[in-house]
């Protein structure tokens, strides 16, 4: 396992997934489009999921790993909430441009 | 723990009843399973036992805190009895809750980051199924959409902390990590202060903390009401226990370092909270900044960190929510037709003077008038922050709760208003609203004649 780490070392896994983590936000933050923003969201717990393993290969610790497993199944659970709120919402209004979406304001 | 189990085979048995056929016994098993899981934590009560490997860990802390929330959702359940009743997906609503019910002890009673994960996750969508329950409402539609992806956005920052703290010291553990914090604390890797950091937001995302409230208005607005009062009392009090409990046993050795900035973001969220309630005509919308604001006063528990700050938070958080329950239960029972504005309760107190009289009760609690339990527990908490040394975030609290004093001064000023011809019926508070707002009275004032026993329990 500690080999993976000789080849590439620990500091690019970490810059590696902080990039994906960056650009899962700026995605939140600037896209309009429900669907792409919860791709965005994954994008995030995926670059998660990422330095885990690595923090997980370079303590030599299983726990790490186990984690990223809860973490891809809760995932799973939420997104398929989120899709049938989604869906619920096209049925609605028709599109899934969240800037549509503006019945609440103060 | 046991109770843990016994919560979540409730759940798993109300999803059954509609298939199995015994859907009207549906609530009394739910209310003998609740009050049964009390008598549970009770009895675990000082015994303080580790559960697998340390994953979670029922210390009074844990106990007192759990046992709140079943209690605070049992008086919740008196309040929906008729929604239960008379909506056709019951067996849903009250699994979804008592799944709510099973995140929520378990993110206060977590002894590892891992747990805490789940435990937010397990109560976060099952909420999100909820806020969006009104399935034929845009309003639902887009709280429980603004919910959710605000919700998983915030995930995403407390994973990515969770992560980098794991990265410095190897494990989940609470008890671990907070060794490994004291011994290496003169060299701690950069990483360690970045995850502190993404963690502090995370959690200040799911409690509604100043910078990062946007959310909690509208999402709190849209949905149904009685979700809504679920979401800000039983909801808020578990992020807040399992808020402390980290900072309490895990980061409590960098307190100089992160003790400043929750100082301001807990000063920033009281006084955003009060100025935007006042200008708010929706009732409804002005509990959901009056949450805003009392999150801020609950964050000064966290700041201050000493010997009575545990038991300063458990009684602000159930005086707060037991409150917060009673004008929910006003509005749900008055804005029947969709009608949340303030001046709806014109001629209230003419019309329904004993009703009036306890929401009278419940405003004036949260509001902090003495000698109702909100006084005292505000009394505590300001106490604990002086003795911190944090002076200046007091004053700022003291005049924050003045401003809050107005507003909610305005809810009880509008029920003596005569009612004009346009406000239409005002609709008669009976049943399961009114038990409700009398325990909720009963509960406020008994916490305020005698507030040292839940603050002495802790």
């Amino acid at each position: 396992m500690n080999n993976i780490l000789h080849v590439v070392p620990l500091s690019y896994y970490v810059a590696l997934s902080s990039l994906l983590f960056t650009i899962g936000v700026m995605g939140v933050l600037f896209r309009r489009n429900a669907i792409i923003i919860f791709m965005c969201i994954e994008l995030m717990l995926n670059a998660v999921n990422l330095l885990l393993t690595a923090f997980s290969a370079q303590h030599g610790d299983a726990s790490g790993q186990v984690m990223v497993f809860f973490i891809m199944a809760v995932a799973a659970a939420e997104v398929a909430v989120g899709l049938a709120i989604l869906v619920m919402i096209y049925n609605n209004i028709r599109t899934v441009d969240i800037n549509e979406l503006n019945k609440l304001k103060w | 723990m046991n109770a843990l189990i016994v919560i979540a085979c409730l759940g798993i048995a109300a999803m059954m009843s509609e298939v199995l056929g015994f859907k009207k016994l549906l609530l009394p098993l739910v209310a003998i399973g609740l009050i049964s899981v009390v008598g549970l934590f009770v009895m675990d009560w000082n015994t303080s036992i580790r559960y697998y490997h340390d994953m979670l860990y029922f210390d009074n802390y844990a106990i007192a805190f759990s046992a709140m929330v079943t209690v605070l959702t049992a008086l919740w359940l008196i309040m929906s009895k008729e929604y239960f009743i008379s909506t056709t997906s019951k067996a849903e609503h009250a699994a979804l809750i008592l799944f709510c019910l099973t995140g929520a002890i378990v993110m206060i009673s977590y002894s590892d980051l891992s747990m805490l994960f789940i435990g937010i996750e397990i109560l976060s969508i099952s909420l999100y199924v909820l806020a969006a329950s009104n399935k034929h409402d845009l309003r639902s539609n887009e709280a429980g959409l603004k919910y959710f992806l605000m919700g998983a956005f915030a995930t995403g920052f407390l994973l990515f902390g969770i992560t980098l703290i794991y990265g410095a010291s190897g494990s989940f553990n609470l008890q671990e990590i907070a060794n490994y914090l004291s011994k290496n604390s003169e060299h701690l890797p950069m990483f360690v202060y970045a995850g502190v950091l993404l963690m502090l937001v995370g959690l200040l995302f799911k409690v509604s903390a100043a910078p990062f409230h946007f959310w909690a208005p509208d999402v709190y607005e849209g949905s149904p009401t009685l979700v809504t009062a679920f979401m800000s009392t039983i909801v808020k009090t578990a992020a807040f226990a399992a808020f402390y409990r980290l900072f309490a046993t895990c980061f409590s050795d960098l307190s100089g370092w992160w003790g400043e900035t929750l100082a301001i973001v807990a000063a920033l969220t009281m006084l955003v909270g009060n100025v935007l309630a006042v200008m708010q005509q929706n009732f409804k919308r002005m509990l959901a900044y009056s949450s805003i604001a009392h999150a801020g006063y609950m964050l000064m528990a966290i700041v201050a960190m000493n010997h009575i700050s545990a038991g300063a938070i458990f009684l602000y958080t159930s005086a707060y929510s037991i409150a917060s329950l009673g004008a929910f239960a006003c509005l749900h029972a008055l804005g029947a037709n969709d009608n949340e504005k303030i001046i709806n309760l014109r001629g209230f107190i003419a019309k329904q003077p004993f009703n009036a009289g306890l929401l009278c009760l419940a405003m004036l609690s949260l509001a902090g008038i003495p000698p109702l339990a909100g006084f005292f527990a505000k009394y505590y908490l300001f106490y604990g922050v002086i003795q911190s040394g944090y002076l200046w975030l007091v004053l700022v609290a003291v005049l924050s709760s003045l401003i809050g004093v107005y507003y909610y001064f305005r809810v009880i000023y509008t029920m003596f208003l005569p009612r004009e011809e346009e406000d239409g019926v005002l609709p008669k508070i009976s049943g399961g609203h009114k038990i409700l707002l009398t325990i909720v009275a009963i509960l406020s004032l008994l916490m305020g004649i005698f507030p040292g026993i839940l603050q002495g329990i802790l």
